[in-house]
This record gives C-alpha cells, sequence and structure tokens, in this order.
C-alpha cells in the first residue's frame, strides 16, 4: 500500500450523536483523524474526514463493516475508502 | 483537506447513482507451455496451470474493491486461443478442453472464461478447424466458456471460407442451446482485427505477444457520461465532446489505480486499461441515452452515427490522456440486448439492423447481442458477417458479430437473457438470399491500405 489513508463519509439525514457514534468506532479500531469537515450539502448531513492508519496488518474489512453499521444504526451512509480513489480520479 | 469536498462527493455519486464500475478484471494466462498430444494429459496442463495462476484472483479483486470502495463487477480470466495449445493434439472434438476451462474457471470463482479461440484470418490449420467444429457443442456443454474466432484482418484479407463456416457454426450453437433462448451464441464472438489484450467477453482472449499473466481492466460508465451530458445547459457538440473527455478522464484514473494495484499485488504484469462505454441493462447505464442526451429523439434516426464518432473519438481522447496503458477496444459498445435505450429504440421502430451496421463503422466492436429470427439462413449470418468484417478490415479497426438467432422465434419476440446480457427483441434481417455469394468461399483480397509496411 503506498499510503494508508482513508477517506471517510457519511452522508444521510441529519441527527444528534452522529459525530460521537462514528469517531468512537473510529477510536476503537485506533484509526486517527487527519482532518475533518461537515456541511449541510442538498439538505443532507455530510461529513467529510481523512483518516490515518498506521497498523501494518490492519483488518480494513472490519472496520468497514463496523464503519457501516454504526452508520446502519443513525440511518446514514457510513463509505471508507482509500484516498488514492479519489486523488487519482481528478488530479493529473 | 488536500482533497476537495467536492470531488469526494462526486466520486461517491457516480458510483452510487449513476453505476459507475470497473467492468472487469481479466487476468490473461498464457497456456502455450501446456501442449500435449495426448488430449488428457493437455487437460491436465491446463486445468493446473490456470488454477495455480488466479488461485487468489477474486479474492485479491475483492480486497482492492473494498479498499476503493469500486465495485469491480466481473473476474475474468483469458487464455491463449486453445486452437494453437491444441494443435498438436489429434483428438477431433475439443470439447473436453472446453469443460476443463470451464472446470477450472469454476474452482477458482471467476465469471467468465475466455479463449476457446481460433485466428484464421488467412486460412485455417487441422487444428484451427478442429476447434471450430467443437464450438457448438463446447458453448452447449459449458457455462462460462466464451469462444471468438478472427476471420478477418486489414493485412490478410477476409477468410471467406471461415465465415462461410461461421454462420452454420452459429446455427448449429443456437440449436443446441434452444432450451434457453439460444443463449450459447450470446458466448462467441466472430472478429476483424481482434486485439489481443481485450478484457471484455466474449471476444477476450491472451494474444501470443502477451506475457505469460497479465492483469487487464475494463472500466465502464456509460450511466456517468450520460448524467454529465443530461447536466450541461444547453451545450454546443464541442461543449458536449468536452464534457465527455474530462468524464473518460476520471473514469480512466480511476481504473488504472484499482488494476496497478491487482496486479502489484499478484505479481502480474499491468497489461492494459480498456476505457469502454460498456452498457448494463440498468436504466441510464445506456449508450443509446448518451446519444439522445445530444438531442436525438430516439436513437437509430438520421443523425445517431454522427453522434457515436462524436461519443468514441471524446471516450478515446479522454482515455488516452489518462493512462499511458490505454488499449484493448476502448470506445463506446452499442449491444443491443444489454442497453435499455437500445432496446426501446427496437421496439419503437427507430433503430434497424442496417442503422446499427453504419454505426458500428465509427464505434468500438460492432453488431453486438442482436437477436434474428431463428429462420434466418446460415448463409444470411454468413452475410452479414462478411459486411461487418469488410467494414473493420477496411477502416483498420476491431469490428465483431455475435447475433443470436433465437431458435422459434420471430420478428417482435423477445428473448430473454438474465443478468448483464438482458433481453433482446428480435430483429429484422433482409429476407433476399445471401446464399450463392457466400457459397463461392475463399479469400476477399486484403485491400490496398495493408500495404503499409
Amino acid at each position: 500500500m503506498v499510503s494508508s489513508r482513508f477517506i471517510i463519509t457519511v452522508i444521510g439525514i441529519d441527527k444528534v450523536g452522529i459525530v460521537a457514534g462514528i469517531t468512537r468506532v473510529m477510536a476503537d479500531f485506533n484509526v486517527n483523524i487527519v482532518d475533518i469537515s461537515q456541511t449541510i450539502m442538498q439538505d443532507l448531513f455530510t461529513m467529510i474526514m481523512l483518516a490515518e492508519i498506521k497498523e501494518e496488518n490492519f483488518d480494513l474489512s472490519s472496520f468497514q463493516k463496523a464503519m457501516a453499521g454504526k452508520g446502519h444504526e443513525f440511518g446514514v451512509e457510513v463509505k471508507v475508502q482509500h484516498e488514492d480513489t479519489f486523488r487519482f480520479m481528478h488530479r493529473i | 483537506m488536500l482533497i476537495h469536498p467536492e470531488e469526494i462527493l462526486e466520486t461517491i455519486k457516480m458510483v452510487t447513482n449513476e453505476n459507475l464500475d470497473i467492468r472487469t478484471v481479466t487476468m490473461g494466462i498464457s497456456l502455450r507451455d501446456c501442449s500435449h498430444p495426448d488430449i488428457d494429459t493437455l487437460n491436465e496442463n491446463i486445468y493446473r496451470k490456470i488454477t495455480t495462476c488466479a488461485k487468489d484472483l477474486v479474492k485479491t479483486t475483492d480486497d482492492v474493491q473494498n479498499l476503493y470502495g469500486i465495485p469491480i463487477i466481473n473476474k475474468r480470466i483469458s487464455v491463449t486461443p486453445i486452437a494453437i495449445v491444441a494443435e498438436s493434439c489429434n483428438e477431433p472434438d475439443l470439447t473436453s478442453v472446453a469443460m476443463t476451462l470451464d472446470r477450472a474457471a469454476h474452482d477458482v470463482g471467476i465469471d467468465f472464461i475466455g479463449g476457446f479461440s481460433a485466428l484464421v484470418q488467412k486460412g485455417m490449420t487441422p487444428g484451427d478447424l478442429r476447434l471450430i467444429n467443437s464450438v457448438p457443442k463446447a458453448l452447449a456443454s459449458t457455462k462460462k466458456v466464451c469462444s471468438s474466432i478472427n476471420v478477418a484482418t486489414t493485412k490478410a484479407g477476409i477468410n471467406m471460407d471461415a465465415v462461410a463456416l461461421m454462420g452454420r457454426i452459429i446455427k448449429e450453437t443456437a440449436h443446441l442451446t434452444r432450451d434457453q433462448g439460444g443463449i450459447g451464441c450470446a458466448k462467441f464472438v466472430v472478429f476483424a482485427n481482434a486485439p489481443d489484450d481485450n478484457p471484455f467477453m466474449a471476444g477476450a482472449f491472451h494474444g501470443i505477444g502477451e506475457p505469460e499473466c497479465t492483469i487487464n481492466v475494463g472500466v465502464s460508465g456509460p450511466g456517468v457520461v450520460n448524467s454529465a451530458v443530461r447536466a450541461l445547459e444547453d451545450p454546443s457538440l464541442g461543449d458536449i465532446s468536452e464534457c465527455i473527455k474530462k468524464t473518460a478522464f476520471k473514469i480512466t484514473r480511476m481504473g488504472e489505480v484499482i488494476g496497478k494495484e491487482v496486479a502489484r499485488r499478484l505479481d502480474a504484469k499491468f497489461g492494459v486499461l480498456d476505457l469502454s462505454l460498456a452498457p448494463t441493462p440498468a436504466i441510464g447505464d445506456s449508450v443509446a441515452a448518451i446519444l439522445e442526451a445530444m438531442g436525438l429523439e430516439s436513437c437509430g434516426t438520421h443523425g445517431t452515427t454522427a453522434a457515436l464518432a462524436l461519443l468514441n473519438d471524446a471516450v478515446k481522447k479522454g482515455g488516452a490522456m489518462a493512462s499511458s496503458s490505454v488499449g484493448g477496444l476502448s470506445g463506446a459498445f452499442i449491444p443491443v440486448s444489454e442497453d435499455a435505450g437500445m432496446i426501446d429504440a427496437v421496439e419503437r421502430g427507430s433503430l434497424s439492423l442496417d442503422k446499427l451496421e453504419a454505426m458500428t463503422s465509427v464505434c468500438s466492436v460492432g453488431l453486438d447481442m442482436i437477436a434474428i429470427p431463428g429462420t434466418t439462413p446460415a448463409s444470411t449470418i454468413s452475410a452479414i458477417i462478411a459486411d461487418e468484417m469488410a467494414i473493420g478490415m477496411i477502416n483498420k479497426k476491431t469490428t465483431a458479430v455475435r447475433v443470436i438467432p433465437v431458435p422459434g422465434k420471430t420478428v417482435g419476440d423477445v428473448v430473454e437473457f438474465g443478468g448483464l446480457l438482458g433481453r433482446a427483441p428480435v430483429m429484422n434481417v433482409n429476407s433476399f438470399s445471401s446464399e450463392r455469394f457466400i457459397s463461392r468461399g475463399g479469400r476477399i483480397p486484403a485491400p490496398i491500405q495493408a500495404l503499409t509496411n
């Protein structure tokens, strides 16, 4: 892996406690937040985080599953994607 | 933040709402070292080679899919054309080789395996002929095996003996799979100028100039292009071309990231990235819809060929800028059964076989997934193939024919194939005979453009 930075997006209807719930899961997996932004776009709550994973053999799929599960509790969609997805797609 | 939130949301929207996907990751495997005169040994060698090379293909692809969060729809394998691998084997029926491919494909968990193929543009060896004659039974007795025959190139001309044979092979394949609407024909394609590194079925095979093991990636996003074009406000055709180019660039970049990562993890060579707008039956994921977004009332009407030429060229330009490994076919596919917009156009009477043929002169591949009446004579099918091969030969491009003479069905009927293959309305073919033309056989000589050395 070139780098182990991930973009985490949380999209859905706004509700109390989303940020706390999601970041709790991240802390449990020892995932560090590098940058965070949150806006309401087209009536949707949108949180975008740049997260860093330092462990060598990080269990990405369990983390993705836990994050999606937490999102499900709040009725929002949570995605964890490697930053290259976005970096390569839009930049030369 | 280094990456703009809008770019992030755009990517997510492309995947979630516009069906952006990596259509296929195809591992190309050379089977040249598997040759053996004894067919049982040959089959054993083939099985062992494929299952060794591809044992981690599906798992790795799934891991990379999760890492980047972009769906990878199909995992496939292409192999050295079996006619070459089995040439030294005197067995008249090569169906057992197809069944070995099928078993290997099943055991490693992939969706399709291509390469039950022969390259006969200038003439046929006994091995080629054995393979071609085995095609109907091979396709009827396997699920995942795809077959292709290259019968023409710009350099060699058109092998009309092979073309004549193709009509009969297609009819027989349809007959042997008649209880499933002739589905065997959906796994068989006839080519002119077939590329060695095409990741798309049914035409994929591992060309003889390729390395031992490669990863080729096919990326597709007609839905993304469609929605980008539709979002423009009163654009000129130049604006549309520009918009398609930029969108194609983004799609290609994503494919390259994924292809390289899969290849790295599997310790295979990264081959090509094939950026093709390959539609799916999902609403909006349609090439016909893009053409209609340019201002045509219904795909197939006058102006369609021009619109398709613009689309295909813009896709190639965007892709060429995004990656140095763009190859395969890269352009727009216009299958009928797999494209909801094309199906609608046929059903409303705006799109005919003749117009589709004209459109193939400016796009990738050719007459693709077209259902025709089951009673269509073999010579008419051969003649349809001959026309398409001529377009490829003269224009120095790849063309192909994948038609399905649906047993027991006629114009106005619909045949369902399910899944990515979709459903096809049976289309009208010209009722006048081509019998005498096709029965002459021989070879249409290479055109003057062939003398470029």
